[in-house]
């Protein structure tokens, strides 16, 4: 058994453990990265970027159907959904390679096997082949991620009743489709089976769909949706399954005694995430685990001293750009980097990539109000915008919300095409503390959708020009 | 050309100040000399005087302006014979920027007459207890955000410390700021409050009906309270006291001001300002100041002595009191406490003592502990002299006796050389004779 002396050891290589260990490295940390499967984690192998490619799919087949609006036609227009699999596959394995290739620009080593806390600075890395190995580390960086949330009697088989990962393989497109779950990952699937030809039915147990966000967003989002053709239930539940051979009777409860079976090809289990806390060697090493995830402090610390825990691991919000921010945050930390702030997670954008696309930074209007704030809100539609009605895109809102003493931007809310490109301009204004002063004086753009986040400050301020 | 009159700097540290009134209008005609305004800074109210002759063509500050940066245009002069159209491009700016544009300090014939000359002696106060690293006319750097939250709860944002990037003030500091300022609230309101448990009100917002009022703070009131909850938090205080009797000072003092021709009345506290100096002199080491690189041993002994004004309080400062007599110390310090009470004294006769005296004792008070006014090391808080029993020879007797408490700043007076001081301090008050030795 041999054993290797480094300062910093990250356990997961997903979008916050390899970012976490570049960092590491750039501040001349000798440092390790142990990851079981692939480079990348859920985010480039099973997440974010191979669902983009999913949903690049249904977009294009979206405008293609709608060629005649544009003056243009095309004849059979058929869907090959295992190319358009192999394609996002494609695109992932893609992005893994390079993720190697940074690791060892960077003198990372990667260990393969799966990390367990061995004792204070110790890890024993467990490899597929069953050797371990003995790592000795100053600080051992927890990163291994989350997975699909089962509940109890809806476990999803990998067949009939799929989690993310089958969903993201599927072998048929299937005629009917339950989506339990409205998260940003229910929807994504929603939206992508339902543009491709399935019928969709949406269960959430919320009032409303994609309940993070505002309300107004989430009422515009569902109207859009069923518009679509997706059937949506909120504020009901899957209460059982009864699999059939090549079909599942859903039970779906809309209230006290009000129960129906429904009948569907497929099932995609959607209802939120937990932290892979298991087998770490957390309990031992006496480091706190609340509801599936590690407990840390605002430095991503846990409670055994020399141990952290980033990203899904430490809880919400499940995004990889947050686990890529605290793990740079803690690795700096770690090096003692001066003038660090903790993350506020008010100032972390989240992104939906269902047609339209959602975005949003910050508080909502009624988590604003909420928080005692005294708020005006400023709303622009997609209807008044040049570019949005040139690209045929008029279907959208742009929310913002201001505190109404300090002119502080608390929040900002899109639904929309392109908005995910967008909320990016707000967040850099949410976090340089930028007032509504500042974003009217901004000048943006002619033509850009980007206008019109321009114009929901303005509005905002009762003086939007284009509504 | 037109001339351009800049807001002055009227001490080293000043970064802004309120325009406090104007003494010319539009129209006037000055000639270098002529007092054109009055400046209020942090400490003083201060005449500027004009420069250079000519019209005045315009005036770019309102009066009432507050938080005018040094340098900033505030007014314009014309030469003879200029119409008032070669003011075309100098826009009135009733928004002090904190940057004015370059054209405007090209030329930057700031009225030098007023700019009080350095400190002669001992280090600075302000540039030693800033938190802030913007100095002189610097640029403080703050979010949007920051800044108009610094604005509306009347905090100056040169007293924060920035953590964001590159010292940048951010709303994290502010709001850091405005905890700090309602935990020193809260904490003198508890001390206030009768330690009876049932009547304990809840413990109530600043600012807690509609009915309070909020009153602006002055300069002097923000840099008092940034000071001295500076030094309280940072400055490890302790205390010493001791009781002096002044019967023989107070004899030495009826004799002395009741000479004939005598042309000075002097107070005890003009005893007490000397017997500090002749203390100090004696205990040198006592003479010093905190400094991160080292400790600073002052050449000179200069006696801040607190003097209560409308709003506030200053400390002029009678320096080199070691090689003053009586006569010259009451007289130095009735002149600077006269014009300390309007407003008028200059920012050297303020800034720069190497130890404070604060007296009470004309309030009644008996003994208190005073908070030293960095980077001073020690503060004197002397109280009434008043007649009190004492045990002589073993007998009960009456003496008029003067309680003295020192504080002392432990990084540099230790408890020996604190104790000696005040030894000192107590054998030449007992002893005034000996104050002419």
């Amino acid at each position: 058994m041999t054993e290797i002396q480094y300062d910093v050891v990250v356990v997961g290589g997903g979008p916050g453990g390899y970012v976490a260990a570049i960092r590491a490295a750039q501040l001349g940390l000798h440092t390790a990265v142990v990851e079981a499967e692939n480079l990348g984690g859920i985010c480039l192998n099973w997440g974010c970027i191979p669902t983009k490619a999913l949903l690049r799919a249904s977009e294009i087949h979206h405008l293609m159907t709608r060629l005649d609006e544009f003056g243009l036609s095309v004849k059979n227009l058929e869907i090959d959904l295992k190319k358009i699999v192999e394609r996002s596959r494609n695109v992932a394995s893609q992005l893994v390679g390079g993720i190697t290739h940074l690791l060892r620009k960077n003198k990372i080593d990667v260990v393969e096997g799966r990390g367990r806390l061995s004792g204070p600075g110790h890890l024993s890395i467990i490899s597929k082949d069953g050797t371990t190995q003995e790592l000795v580390a100053s600080h051992i960086i927890l990163a291994t991620g989350a997975r699909a949330r089962d509940l109890p009697g809806l476990e999803a088989d990998g067949k009939l009743v799929w989690s993310y990962r089958e969903a993201m393989v599927p072998d048929i497109l299937p005629k009917s489709l339950l989506v339990v779950g409205s998260g940003a990952i229910g929807i994504e699937f929603a939206s992508f089976f339902n543009e491709l030809g399935s019928d969709v039915t949406v269960v959430e147990v919320l009032d409303r769909v994609l309940p993070v966000e505002d309300l107004e967003i989430s009422a515009f989002a569902q109207k859009s949706f069923e518009k679509q053709g997706m059937t949506i239930h909120t504020g009901a539940t899957v209460t059982a399954f009864k699999k059939g051979k090549s079909a599942v009777t859903a039970t779906v409860n809309f209230g006290t005694n009000d129960e129906k079976d429904f009948k569907f090809d497929r099932v995609i289990m959607a209802v939120g995430i937990t932290g892979n806390v298991e087998n770490l060697g957390l309990e031992q090493a006496g480091i706190q685990v609340d509801r599936g995830h590690v407990v840390i402090n605002q430095w991503c610390e846990t409670s055994a001293s020399g141990v952290y825990a980033i990203g899904d691991l430490a809880g919400p919000p499940w995004l990889a750009h947050k686990a890529s921010h605290e793990g740079i945050l803690c690795v700096e930390r770690i090096a003692g980097v001066d003038g660090l702030h903790p993350l506020d997670v008010t100032k972390i954008p989240g992104c939906t990539y269902c047609a339209p696309q959602v975005a949003s930074v910050g508080l909502t209007e009624a988590a604003a109000v909420e928080a005692g704030r005294t708020v005006h809100v400023g709303r622009f539609p997609f209807l008044g915008n040049g570019k949005a009605i040139a690209l045929g895109e008029a279907e959208g809102l742009v929310k913002t919300v201001f505190d109404s003493d300090t002119g502080e931007l608390l929040g900002a809310h899109m639904i929309g095409a392109e908005v995910t490109e967008l909320i990016q301009g707000y967040t850099v204004a949410r976090t340089l503390e930028c007032t509504e002063e500042d974003l009217v004086h901004s000048v943006f753009p002619h033509p850009t959708l980007s206008e019109m986040m321009h114009e929901s400050v303005l509005d905002a301020l009762g003086r939007a020009i284009h509504v | 050309m037109p001339t351009i009159i800049t807001m002055p700097a009227l001490s080293p540290t000043m970064t802004e100040g309120t325009l406090a009134r104007w003494l010319i209008k539009e129209g006037d005609n000055v000639s270098a000399g002529d007092i054109i305004a009055e400046i209020e800074t942090d400490k003083a109210t201060m005449e500027v005087e004009a420069a250079d002759e000519g019209a005045v063509g315009q005036l770019l500050i309102q009066e009432g302006t507050e938080g005018v940066p040094v340098n900033q245009p505030i007014a314009v002069l014309l030469e003879e014979g200029e119409e008032t159209s070669s003011l075309d491009g100098f826009q009135p700016s009733q928004e002090a920027s904190s940057e004015p544009t370059p054209s405007q300090v090209e030329e930057p014939k700031a009225v030098a007459a007023v700019t009080p000359s350095e400190p002669v002696l001992a280090p600075e106060p302000d540039e030693l207890t800033t938190k802030s690293p913007a100095s002189d006319g610097e640029r403080v750097f703050a979010s949007p955000l920051a800044r108009r939250m610094s604005e509306k709860a009347g905090l100056d944002l040169a007293s924060i410390k920035g953590s964001g990037p590159r010292g940048r003030i951010v709303k994290a500091d502010i709001e850091a700021a405005l905890e700090g300022a309602s935990i020193l609230a809260s904490a003198t309101q508890a001390q206030a409050i009768p330690p009876t448990p049932a009547a304990m009100p809840a413990p109530s917002p600043i600012i807690s009906d509609g009915e309070s009022d909020v009153v602006p703070h002055s300069n002097m009131r923000k840099v008092i309270a940034s000071r001295l909850q500076d030094s309280k938090q940072t400055v490890p205080h302790f205390y010493l006291t001791v009781d002096c009797e002044i019967d023989r000072l107070l004899a030495m003092r009826k004799e002395l001001n009741s000479r004939d021709g005598a042309d000075y009345n002097i107070s005890v506290n003009d005893f007490v300002i000397r017997a500090v100096a002749l203390s100090l002199l004696k205990n040198p080491e006592a003479n010093a100041s905190w400094l991160e690189e080292g400790m600073i041993r002052h050449s000179s002994v200069d006696v801040s002595v607190a003097v209560a004004m409308e709003g506030g309080l200053i400390t002029p400062i009678i320096r080199n009191a070691d090689h003053k007599g009586l006569a010259m110390i009451s007289a130095e310090m009735k002149d600077l406490a006269g014009r300390a009470r309007e407003g008028k004294l200059l920012p050297e006769e303020y800034q720069g003592g190497t130890f404070s005296i604060s007296n009470l004792g004309m309030y009644g008070i008996r003994e208190f502990s005073a908070i030293i006014n960095p980077p001073q090391s020690a503060i004197l808080a002397v109280g009434a002299g008043e007649p009190r029993p004492v045990v002589k020879d073993g007998a009960l007797s009456v003496a008029n006796m003067m309680s003295c408490t020192l504080s002392c700043d432990h990084r540099v007076v230790d408890g020996k050389l604190g104790a000696e001081l005040l030894g000192t301090l107590k054998n030449l008050i007992e002893e005034p004779m000996t104050m002419i030795l």
